[in-house]
């Protein structure tokens, strides 16, 4: 079977290890991302899943471990050449783990969300858009002195960014809600003007935490709608930390499972949902334990009967 | 009613100058959270580094007086700048993720720093320029006392309001200016999204400093005189402006500015022109007390 996140990943992690104190919330994980594939990693409440996100985000400098990753094409052999010197980054492949948060987002394209919204609250929606495209912007504003002059350069650029920042708009459908304040809109909207806005970076990689969480069916049915788009798109793949499952198995073309800080099941949607050791983390262990469960039952009814 | 209308006029004059400082207070405090304690100081810098330069290209050079202060107060704006940036780079940036504290107490340091250098170098007396542009229009006449406007008020007025409407421009329109509310709102998602927080930290120094270099030359040019410890007080009254105003605020900054400049003058027309200064910082006392978030300031959001 020829899956993309083997033959064509564009990020590859290796034996990640992120330890707080005694606490080691993800051990040795390895696992891959397809080029234009939408990636799940999932796994229950405390299984290290957005740990790793950071890590991956530069949010924690993971304790060992490397995590590569190519906007363009990931090469086994510049990895190994690149993990060798000290460098970050060697044309389009970057070693994430040795770089900071903003130059992940801008050299190597990779664009995240929170868990918990964080959008720019006081300004607008359409402000919160033209944030995400200010690196072009404020090169094209000659920071800001060529746009108190009102050049022609600047009025371009400016154009282009608001179009582009309305296009999304009205992909979200948000059109008429541009110059609101964006804690205002519903929290739906929130949440899909958040994804529109790390978008607006251009990435290569969009990393979503929990990106339904708090929605209703059908807003998650349009957010599900969204990131398919998103990826048919063919320009941005998706990895997403999700726990609403119908969201999950309907979109993801690969699905990774943490348990623990472990990695215990890689692989198709199909696949996974039928692995034992999945089954076991969601629901707890069933054959093995209820024999377990009767006999310390029968055994503290006998201990409680001896007693009295 | 003549006076009064004078000291309005003095008073707003006065009050546009602390409106140009306010601004550096406030910005930096929109940004950084850090009241920057050496605004005031380099405020005084930039009247320096003006006075330098006029009494260079006017006794020097021979210029003439008008376009010899244009080119000192361009040339300050730009070295008061340049100071600030370096200020920024060497006294706060590293310090921005330590302790609240630690970047006020530098800031502190700085300040007497910079009037200690200042003193130093220039000495401790007033230095002043040569008398110029000291046309006036009168408004009334005739009766008791003529009400005059002068043309340096005219400029100073006039100054402040253009520099106004083109900050106003950057902050709404521009990269930068949404970069900087960014940062002030969440500075960790504004990097996440390509912005470069250092950048526009440094820029908002650099342009708090501009200001009050505009500040510091019509300062010169309206009282003539200027002296090592004149950052203090103008800094702590444009300080008040700036919590006044509401501190974050930029509308707010220019009418605290102003309310200060014409409570200043008219209590010391009124009541006693030795205590002017207390009555400024009552100002400051009071507002902290009964109305700490200030005229235009938003109520103190916990953040989330």
């Amino acid at each position: 079977m020829s899956a993309r996140w083997i033959d064509d990943p564009i990020l590859r992690v290796d034996a990640l290890t992120m330890r707080f104190g005694g606490l080691v919330a993800v051990n040795e994980v390895s696992f891959a991302a397809g080029r234009g594939d939408i990636t799940a990693l999932i796994g229950p409440n405390g299984a290290g899943k957005t740990t790793l996100f950071n890590c991956l985000t530069g949010f924690y400098q993971p304790t060992s471990g490397r995590i590569a990753f190519s906007p363009e094409r990931l090469d086994a052999e510049k990895i190994e050449r690149l993990t060798r010197s000290a460098r970050k980054s060697d044309g389009d492949t970057f070693l994430l783990e040795r770089m900071a948060d903003h130059e992940i987002v801008r050299k190597a394209r990779l664009a995240r969300t929170f868990q918990n919204i964080r959008l720019f609250q006081g300004m607008s929606a359409l402000e919160n858009l033209m944030i995400a495209q200010g690196r072009s912007l404020s090169r094209a504003a000659g920071f800001s002195v060529l746009g108190l002059l009102g050049a022609p350069s600047w009025r371009r650029a400016e154009r282009a960014a608001v179009d582009r920042a309305a296009g999304w708009l009205e992909r979200i459908g948000l059109t008429g809600r541009a110059d609101d304040p964006a804690g205002e809109l519903p929290y739906g909207d929130q949440r899909r003007l958040e994804i529109a806005r790390a978008m607006c970076t251009n990435p290569a990689l969009l990393c979503l935490d929990e990106p339904a969480a708090g929605l209703n069916a059908t807003e998650s049915r349009d957010l599900a709608d969204l990131l398919r788009a998103i990826r048919d798109e063919g320009e941005t793949s998706i990895l997403l930390i999700e726990h609403d499952m119908s969201v999950v198995m309907r979109i993801s073309d690969h699905v990774v499972v943490l348990d623990y800080g472990q990695k215990i099941a890689d692989g198709s949607p199909v696949e996974v949902r039928e692995n034992s050791a999945v089954i076991a983390a969601y629901l707890g262990v069933e054959e093995t334990d209820e024999p377990a469960a009767e006999a310390a039952l029968a055994e503290s009814a006998k201990t409680g009967s001896d007693a009295t | 009613m003549e006076i009064f209308l004078q000291q309005i006029i003095n008073g707003v004059t006065l009050g546009s100058i602390y409106g140009l400082i306010a601004i550096g207070y406030t910005m930096v405090y929109g940004i950084i959270g850090m009241v920057n304690f050496a605004h005031g100081d380099v405020f005084m810098l930039s009247a320096f580094i003006a006075l330098l330069l006029l009494l260079l290209l006017t006794q020097m050079l021979g210029l003439a007086a008008a376009p010899a202060f244009v080119a000192a107060m361009v040339a300050s704006m730009a070295l008061t700048a340049l100071w600030n940036y370096a200020i920024e780079r060497v006294a706060y940036r590293r310090l921005r993720s330590s302790f609240r504290l630690a970047p006020l107490i530098s800031a502190i340091g700085m300040s007497t720093f910079l009037a200690n250098f200042v003193t130093v170098t220039q000495g401790p007396n007033n230095k002043s320029i040569p008398p110029m542009w000291d046309d006036v229009i009168k408004i009334t006449s005739g009766g008791a006392y003529d009400v005059t406007l002068s043309y340096k008020q005219i400029l100073i007025v006039a100054v402040t309001g253009a520099l106004l409407a083109a900050f106003w421009f950057v902050v709404q329109k521009t990269a930068l200016g949404r970069a900087q509310r960014a940062c002030e709102q969440d500075a960790k998602m504004a990097a996440l999204l390509g912005v470069d927080v250092n950048r526009t930290v440094a820029l908002t120094f650099v342009i708090g400093a501009a200001l009050a270099a505009v500040a510091g030359s019509l300062y010169l040019l309206q009282y003539g005189v200027v002296k090592s410890s004149d950052g203090f007080v103008p800094g702590v009254k444009a300080f008040t402006a700036a919590v006044l105003g509401g501190i974050g605020s930029l509308p707010g900054a220019v009418l605290g500015g102003l309310l200060i400049g014409l409570i200043e003058t008219l209590w010391g027309q009124y009541f006693s022109s030795d205590y002017k200064d207390v009555a400024a910082f009552s100002v400051l006392a009071i507002t902290l007390i009964f109305m700490p978030s200030g005229l235009m300031g938003r109520p103190d959001v916990e953040k989330v």
